[in-house]
């Protein structure tokens, strides 16, 4: 059975199978979401409003016995950026997609008056029902009932309070294989979806599975891209620490953005380290390991119990602990773990609304440091959508201009994560070239210039920078197309049987024979095609920089600015 | 000299966080990590006062010297 489009149009509540158009037949995932949101909306269009589009999109490899292939897309123009989108994430939702023989699902059109939807897709098609009962509720109790409703195997992508009110930070939440929560977190997306007025979209790929050119072919490729996973000495330091065991390598290289930027180091990095995480999840005993797919090898993720040895939270990512932690000094992980989880329910972006906290905090509307406050913020005012809650929910940028703070750490209105520019110069070329605003997983620069991998650079030094993030960032582009998740690269730039098996998987699921320059040309071409939207969509160069800030306040301990001239940066699309 | 040794992750299993040491003067990065009895192999970042070094560079008095083994995330 060839791979459908499922196309669903909430203004006239229609849906339709589509044959895939040659033109997106050789994509998933952010190529395939790019190309589509390129193709069919209008880039000046308003991102709530009727004619924006809202594509999910499984990976090429997902559904397969690929290892680490379970990553969904997710795509639209951001109503936080205003710029194209894509989040990424694990879940089970790629693989249910893809199972069913659905290469793209794309939602369109805006219900005329203010019921509520759910969307239920099988491998025969899409159904749209009415939805009253889980409305106005938080993303675990929609996890509760819709695996009631159907089988606790369906996949579910929902959101949350923030998302029912369009809140510029709302996410996506994605099912997990224990029924837990992963997020589209970036960019807005669930704002999209609840302009679409759907609360979730349940999947049941039934008996469908994913048809396999050449097996035999397919197996041994996987089996030796398995093994250069496995055998990565970072696969396995992710799976004991998490991405977690970041905090304290990037605070010792004065990199850690604290106290709203205004810091490069964090006197509280040990309390909140991937180090001590490790120790009180195994004191409680949660699970250090744990993945957010099945079929992943590294198992970053974790299972995080509270005091009493009840589940609390799972899957917290360095980015995350680092903005609640760090950014808001904030030095206790229960604290953190607490928030963690709220904003999972309320599915909003730990990154977007734990960085808006900052500048909150920057602005006296809470002290830094306030768990407690930032708590009943979450739980009272966010998620009641009051005003205050409503001006953090929408993100770092509508903190800042609400109170007159110029200490705003967003590119293109999008929250910068876990690494000072100044400091760690590669990674603002990344914040300011990319096509998402800022974002660090779309041209992860750090390492190379602080873990080592993939070379050496000098994190202070201008030199090479851009080259290093545009290098990066196109084969980013191609490996968000293939559902792997990101954390593949570390062994792809260190060993080289990776990325040839990859390739060869590929080849080995269609039945072609692709080679390694046209994985580079399609970064490439994804890339360019986002830059052409971003552009259509009234972006310039001269958005492609980072805050003044930056360029006059020194960071400790290096006391580093940003010095990259408008012209220098520009030179990243010169390709 | 003085010089404080930090280390993290795994290395610290078996040995301690951080530990302020007594050294002669001229001793190297590398020697000290050979000294703990970690592999060199298995060492993926060397930082003194937040800078990456080298195994040949030489410490200096008041020195915070890092040993971080390869690791990753993001």
């Amino acid at each position: 059975m060839a791979d459908k489009i499922f196309r669903v149009n909430m203004t006239d509540l229609s849906t339709s199978i589509e044959d895939v158009p040659a033109d997106w037949a050789g994509h998933g995932g952010r190529g395939l979401t790019s190309n589509i949101v390129a193709t069919e909306v209008p880039p000046t269009c308003h991102p709530l409003g009727p004619n924006n589009k809202l594509i999910f999109a499984p990976g090429t490899l997902s559904g397969t016995a690929a290892s680490n292939s379970g990553r969904i897309s997710a795509g639209a123009k951001s109503p936080l950026t205003g710029t194209i989108k894509e989040s990424n994430s694990g879940g089970t939702s790629a693989q249910r997609l893809a199972k069913m023989g659905c290469k793209a699902l794309i939602i369109e059109g805006q219900p005329k008056d203010d019921s509520w939807y759910s969307l239920s897709l099988t491998p025969e098609g899409v159904t749209i029902t009415k939805e009253e009962e889980l409305i106005g509720k938080g993303n675990f109790s929609v996890v509760e009932s819709v695996e009631k409703r159907f089988t606790d195997k369906i996949g579910i992508l929902s959101i949350g309070q923030a998302g029912e009110m369009q809140m510029t930070g709302a996410n996506i939440s994605v099912k997990d294989p224990d029924s837990h929560v992963r997020s589209l977190g970036r960019g807005g997306l669930g704002a999209v979806m609840g302009s679409k007025k759907i609360k979730f979209i349940a999947l049941d790929a039934q008996d469908g599975k994913v048809e396999i050119a050449d097996l035999d072919a397919f197996r041994a490729a996987n089996k030796a891209f398995t093994k250069a996973l496995v055998d990565h000495p970072v696969s396995q330091a992710l799976g004991t620490y998490g991405s977690n065991v970041l905090v304290n390598i990037i605070n010792e290289a004065g990199g850690l953005p604290t106290k709203n930027f205004s810091q490069g180091q964090f006197e509280g990095h040990e309390q909140i380290s991937g180090e001590t995480m490790h120790d009180l999840i195994v004191e409680r005993g949660g699970k250090p390991k744990h993945g957010c797919h099945s079929g992943c090898v590294i198992q970053c993720s974790q299972i995080y119990n509270d005091i009493k040895g009840n589940y609390k939270t799972s899957g917290m990512e360095y980015e995350s602990i680092w903005a609640m932690g760090a950014d808001c000094t904030i030095d206790n992980l229960d604290q953190i773990a607490e928030m963690d989880s709220i904003m999972d329910d309320i599915g909003i972006d730990t990154i977007e609304t734990a960085v808006a906290f900052g500048v909150a905090m920057e602005a006296k509307v809470l002290d830094f440091g306030d768990a407690v406050e930032m708590t009943r913020i979450l739980r009272e005012e966010i998620a009641k959508g009051t005003a205050l809650g409503r001006v953090i929910g929408n993100g770092a940028g509508s903190v800042g201009r609400t109170y007159g703070i110029t200490r705003v750490p967003v590119v293109k209105n999008q929250a910068i994560p876990a690494y000072d520019p100044r400091s760690i110069k590669g990674i603002g070329i990344t914040y300011a070239t990319s096509t998402q605003g800022a974002d660090h997983t779309m041209g992860y620069t750090i390492a190379t210039e602080i873990l080592g991998v993939g070379g050496t650079a000098d994190p202070l030094s201008k030199e090479g920078m851009v080259e290093l993030s545009r290098g990066l960032q196109i084969a980013t582009a191609a490996i968000d197309s293939t559902g792997m998740c990101l954390f593949i690269a570390f062994a792809a730039l260190d060993d080289e049987t990776c990325l040839p098996a990859l390739i060869d998987m590929i080849n080995a699921r269609f039945g072609i024979t692709l080679v390694a320059a046209d994985v580079t040309n399609l970064g490439m071409s994804i890339l360019k095609t986002e830059h052409a939207f971003n552009m259509a969509a009234g972006f310039t160069n001269l958005d492609d920089r980072l805050p003044e800030f930056f360029e006059t306040e020194p960071v400790a301990p290096h006391n580093a600015v940003w010095d990259f001239t408008g012209e220098e940066i520009d030179t990243f699309w010169n390709f | 000299m003085q010089v404080q040794v930090k280390l993290f992750a795994f290395f610290r299993e078996g040995r301690f966080i951080k530990e302020d040491r007594e050294l002669p003067e001229g001793t190297t990065a590398g020697t000290i990590v050979d000294e703990l009895g970690i592999d060199r192999e298995e060492v993926g970042v060397l930082m003194i006062n937040s800078r990456h070094c080298k195994f040949e560079t030489v410490l200096q008095e008041g020195d915070i010297y890092a040993i971080f083994p390869v690791i990753g995330g993001g």
